[in-house]
C-alpha cells in the first residue's frame, strides 16, 4: 500500500531552488530512509511531508504530496489534523517545559482525543509503546527536560503514539544521541513499523542501510535515486550514488 | 617588575571591591537618614495613628498626621494602574513577539520605545488637558480629576516597561518547544498559551513587577491628575492622593525640623518599605518560577 506520494514535487526558499522535481512513493508500515550529504535538501523534503515549510515566510512549493490519496496542498482546511496524522520527532529532542505526563496528554487535550479520565490511560499506552513506562511510572509528575537525551527522544515520539499518528517523520532522532542510545531507537523503529509508516532522514548511511527498507539518495535538491535499501547498497543505478554510498563523494 | 605589577593589580581589586560595596554604603546612608529624620514624627503622633488615621492635617492646629488615605490612595491608583497595563502588555507582548508581521513588529516596537521616552510631566500634562475633560464629560463626573485618571497615566508608564521585558522573556523560549507544539497539530493560539507561556512565565512576571514598581514610586503625572484630596478613597471616581504625591507637593512648605517635616520623611519611609516588599515579591515569584 502506498502511504505517500510525492509527484514533482519543486520547492523554493524566496529565489533559491532548494528541491528540483522530487518524485517518490512511500509504502505504508515499513521505514524509509533519505540520505544525502549537508544541505541537499533531506530536512526540506521531510518538512513537505507534515507542511512545516509552511511556517518559513517566502517559501514556494509547487507538484503534489498526496497521502492516502489526498493532496495536503489542495486541501483548505484541516492543517491541525494533517500534523496530528504525520507527526514529526526533531534532531534536538524537544519536550515541552512540562511534566512527563503533561508532555503526553498535551496532544490528545488539543485534539480533544480524551474525557476526563482517559487520558491516564492514554499516557501509560504511549509510554509503554516507547518502553518508558517502566522507568518513568513513578515520576509522571517530574519535568520532562531532567530526563537523558535518549529519553527525551522516546518521550518525543510517545507524544506522537497519544495522538495516534500514522506516519512518523523523524529528522536525524538520533544525532544527538551516543552510539548505545542510538542503537536503541534503531530497536524501538524496528518495533514501531508494524504500526506506523516510518520516514527517517540520516547523516549515517550505516543507520540508513540496519533500519531502512527503501532508501532515497538526495544530492544538491535533487532526488536521484530511489529503491530498496539493499539495492541502494549493493547495486545502485546511478554513478553518483555509488560515489557517495562508496565514500567516494563529499 | 613584577612587583609593579602586583601593586597594580591590588589597586585595581581594590577599586573593584570600593564600587562593589559603594552602592551598599549608599543604600545603607539613605535608609539611615531616612530613618533618622522620619522616626522623629513618633514624638508628635503614635505609629498606630500615623499609619492608621484618617486625617492628613497637617498644618492645622493641631496637626493631625494621620496617612491612611494616603496609603489607600497609592495603592488604588497602582492596583488600577496594574489591573490595565498587566493583561494589556502581556497580550501586546505577545503580538510582537509571535504574531505580528516583520514589518508591523518593527513599528510597534519603536512605538513602545517612545512612548518609554514620554517625561511624565508631559504625559501629565497631555493627561489634565485630554483625559480629565474626557473622564469628567463622559462620565458625567463633577470632576474628572480621579482616581482613574491616574490609573490610566500610570498604566501608559507601565506599559513600556511590561511590554519589552515580556517580549523579550517569549522570544527567549526555544523555538523547538513551538515547532514541537505545532508538528503535533496544535493550533497557534494552542501553543501561546499551553506550551509558550510556560517558558516565559517567570520573565512575564518579572516584568509585571517591575512595571508595578515603577507605577508605585511615579510622582508627577499622578500629581497632575489625581485631585489630591486627602480622604479614604471608596472608588476609583473620586479625587485621591497619594504617597509620592504628598510628599512633593508639601515638601518645599514644611520648615525644616517641624513635625510636618519629620512626617513628610516618615512617609518617604513607608514607601520605601512598601516598595521594597513589592521587590522582595518579585524575586520570590521570579525564583520560584525558575525551581518548577
Ligand atoms: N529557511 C531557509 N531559508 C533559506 N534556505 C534554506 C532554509 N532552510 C534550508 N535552506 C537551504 O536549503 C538547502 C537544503 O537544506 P536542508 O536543511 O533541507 O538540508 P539537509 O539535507 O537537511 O541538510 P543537513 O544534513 O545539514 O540537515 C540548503 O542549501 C539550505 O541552506
Ligand atoms: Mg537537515
Amino acid at each position: 500500500m502506498k502511504k505517500i506520494e510525492v509527484e514533482h514535487l519543486n520547492l523554493w526558499y524566496a529565489d533559491f531552488h532548494a528541491l528540483h522535481d522530487n518524485t517518490m512513493s512511500i509504502r505504508e508500515k515499513i521505514i524509509t530512509s533519505l540520505i544525502g550529504p549537508s544541505g541537499c535538501g533531506k530536512s526540506t523534503l521531510l518538512r513537505c511531508l507534515n507542511r512545516m515549510n509552511d511556517l518559513i515566510e517566502g517559501v514556494r512549493i509547487e507538484g503534489s504530496v498526496k497521502i492516502d490519496g489526498e493532496d495536503i496542498y489542495q486541501m483548505k482546511s484541516g492543517l491541525t489534523a494533517l500534523r496530528k496524522k504525520i507527526g514529526m520527532v526533531f534532531q534536538r529532542p524537544n519536550p515541552f517545559p512540562l511534566s512527563i505526563y503533561e508532555n503526553i496528554a498535551f496532544g490528545p487535550k488539543v485534539h480533544h482525543m480524551a474525557k476526563a479520565g482517559e487520558l491516564d490511560g492514554i499516557v501509560e499506552e504511549s509510554l509503554k509503546a516507547v518502553h518508558l513506562w517502566g522507568e518513568l511510572k513513578d515520576k509522571l509528575g517530574k519535568s520532562a527536560l531532567g530526563l537523558s537525551l535518549e529519553q527525551k527522544q522516546r518521550l518525543c515520539i510517545a507524544r506522537l503514539v497519544a495522538v495516534k499518528s500514522e506516519v512518523l517523520l523523524m529528522d536525524e532522532p538520533c544525532s544527538a544521541l551516543d552510539p548505545l542510545a542510538t542503537l536503541k531507537i534503531e530497536e524501538l523503529m524496528r518495533y514501531l513499523k508494524t504500526d506506523f509508516t516510518i520516514v527517517i532522514v540520516t547523516h549515517n548511511m550505516q543507520q540508513a542501510a540496519r533500519v531502512s527498507d527503501e532508501t532515497g539518495f538526495m544530492l544538491l535538491g535533487e532526488l536521484v535515486e530511489f529503491g530498496r535499501t539493499t539495492d541502494i547498497f549493493t547495486r545502485p543505478k546511478d554513478k553518483r550514488t555509488e560515489d557517495y554510498i562508496t565514500g567516494r563523494y563529499g | 617588575m613584577a612587583n609593579l605589577r602586583k601593586v597594580k593589580e591590588f589597586i585595581i581589586e581594590k577599586l573593584i571591591f570600593t564600587s562593589g560595596i559603594a552602592s551598599i554604603v549608599f543604600v545603607a546612608l539613605i535608609f539611615i537618614f531616612l530613618l533618622a529624620e522620619g522616626i522623629s514624627v513618633l514624638r508628635y503622633v503614635s505609629l498606630g495613628s500615623f499609619i492608621g488615621g484618617q486625617f492628613w492635617y497637617p498644618i492645622s492646629d493641631p496637626p493631625k498626621f494621620g496617612i491612611l488615605p494616603l496609603i489607600l490612595g497609592s495603592l488604588l491608583v497602582t492596583a488600577g494602574a496594574i489591573a490595565m497595563a498587566v493583561p494589556l502588555g502581556i497580550a501586546a507582548a505577545f503580538y510582537i513577539a509571535d504574531v505580528a508581521p516583520v514589518k508591523l513588529r518593527n513599528l510597534l516596537k519603536s512605538c513602545v520605545e517612545i512612548l518609554s521616552a514620554i517625561p511624565s510631566v508631559v504625559l501629565g500634562f497631555l493627561g489634565i488637558v485630554i483625559l480629565v475633560p474626557f473622564l469628567k464629560h463622559f462620565l458625567h463626573l463633577p470632576t474628572g480629576l480621579t482616581a482613574l485618571a491616574g490609573s490610566i497615566m500610570l498604566a501608559f508608564m507601565a506599559l513600556p516597561t511590561i511590554i519589552s521585558i515580556s517580549e523579550d522573556a517569549i522570544n527567549a523560549v526555544p523555538r523547538e518547544y513551538k515547532e514541537g507544539a505545532i508538528a503535533l497539530g496544535a493550533t497557534h493560539w494552542q501553543t501561546l498559551t499551553r506550551v509558550i507561556i510556560h517558558g516565559a512565565l517567570p520573565g512575564i512576571i518579572a516584568a509585571s513587577m517591575l512595571g508595578i514598581g515603577r507605577v508605585f514610586g511615579e510622582t508627577m503625572a499622578v500629581m497632575m491628575v489625581t485631585g489630591n484630596a486627602a480622604v479614604i478613597p471608596t472608588g476609583l471616581l473620586q479625587p485621591v492622593r497619594t504617597l509620592t504625591a504628598t510628599i512633593a507637593a508639601e515638601m518645599g512648605e514644611a520648615a525644616k525640623g517641624s513635625p510636618h517635616y519629620f512626617a513628610l520623611f516618615a512617609i518617604g519611609i513607608v514607601l520605601f518599605v512598601i516598595s521594597f516588599l513589592i521587590n522582595l515579591t518579585a524575586d520570590f515569584l521570579l525564583h520560584r518560577g525558575k525551581n518548577r
